[in-house]
């Protein structure tokens, strides 16, 4: 979807983003990501490695988590806007599981000419353990 | 196996990237994010100049890696995790950009794991110029090596 326009004189310190949540991960969805992004780690995709590893079955690359997390700060400032993507993984996703995605601003300053906005973000899978979290940075666009 | 030191400062080769639309539009399908930025062009030229890259692209780097662009660290992939990632930018990257992408092993440190055994971290640091020799974005990115088998 593409982002509704945000001015910063309209942001809060502690405003939500919008959430953005995927249902349901199947292993086609890291098999399609695996091939978007060239990350062939079997241990994404080939359940005979991954058992040989110790797991009992493939996970989510953590990418593929992190990519569904950016979309919460695409929506909220719009992609030219994003000037520092953060992550940090917890626990992994595994077939099955949600990513329910969402964010919040902490702090809004001015740095040189633009007008930012930093903010946390959090990744959780349908049980509300922590996927991944994270911080951004973005610019907004001023009414002045 | 403690971490080597002299590990810090080796570089990879520079990789050359072609930033190109149907990839972008690849990525963003499997991110499941339908934003005209990706896939209108006439929208993504009137709002933003072009086709962007979504935030995670600069993943796909790996596809113009032929194996000599990431500096080697003598991890084990059964025991390698990806800790985090960082990417900061800097101008706008463009379906038609050219990128050259050149990573190095800023940082490798070993702490006591949790679940036993010592784990050892290597940050990588990648910066990548666009064609007119612009740095557009710089990753950061830590990959742990577990002591044992990864298990939640």
């Amino acid at each position: 979807m593409a982002s509704a326009k945000r001015y910063w004189e309209d942001v809060k310190e502690g405003d939500a983003l919008p959430e953005v949540r995927v249902e349901k991960l199947t292993r086609t969805d890291f098999v399609k990501y695996a091939g978007a992004s060239g990350d062939f780690n079997p241990i994404h995709h080939d359940q005979t490695f991954v058992e040989a590893s110790g797991n009992p079955t493939v996970f989510a690359m953590g990418m593929l988590n992190a990519s569904i997390l950016s979309r919460v700060v695409t929506a909220f400032a719009g992609r030219p806007n994003v000037r520092r993507y953060k992550v940090r993984f917890a626990t992994r996703a595994w077939p099955g599981d949600d990513v329910i995605c969402r964010g919040r601003v902490t702090r809004k300053l001015e740095l040189g000419a633009e007008k930012l906005v930093e903010g946390e973000l959090e990744a959780v899978n349908q049980k509300g353990e922590t996927l991944i979290s994270g911080s951004f940075v973005a610019a907004l666009p001023s009414r002045a | 196996m403690p971490v080597d030191k002299n590990l810090i400062g080796r570089k990879g080769e520079p990789v050359t990237m072609h930033v190109e639309r149907g990839k972008i539009r690849e990525f963003a399908r499997a991110i499941k994010d339908d934003d005209p930025l990706y896939f209108d062009e006439a929208y993504a030229t009137r709002e933003a100049g072009g086709i962007v890259a979504p935030v995670t692209f600069l993943q796909t780097a790996s596809h113009w890696d032929d194996g000599r662009g990431r500096p080697r660290v003598p991890f084990d992939l059964k025991r390698v995790l990806h800790g985090e990632q960082e990417y900061e930018f800097l101008a706008p990257i463009h379906a038609g950009d050219v990128l050259t992408a050149v990573s190095t092993v800023v940082d490798v440190y070993e702490k006591p794991g949790k679940r036993g055994g010592s784990m050892n971290f290597a940050v990588i640091e990648t910066e990548y110029r666009n064609q007119g020799g612009t740095l557009v974005a710089r990753a950061r990115s830590v990959t742990i090596e577990t002591g044992q088998v990864v298990k939640d």
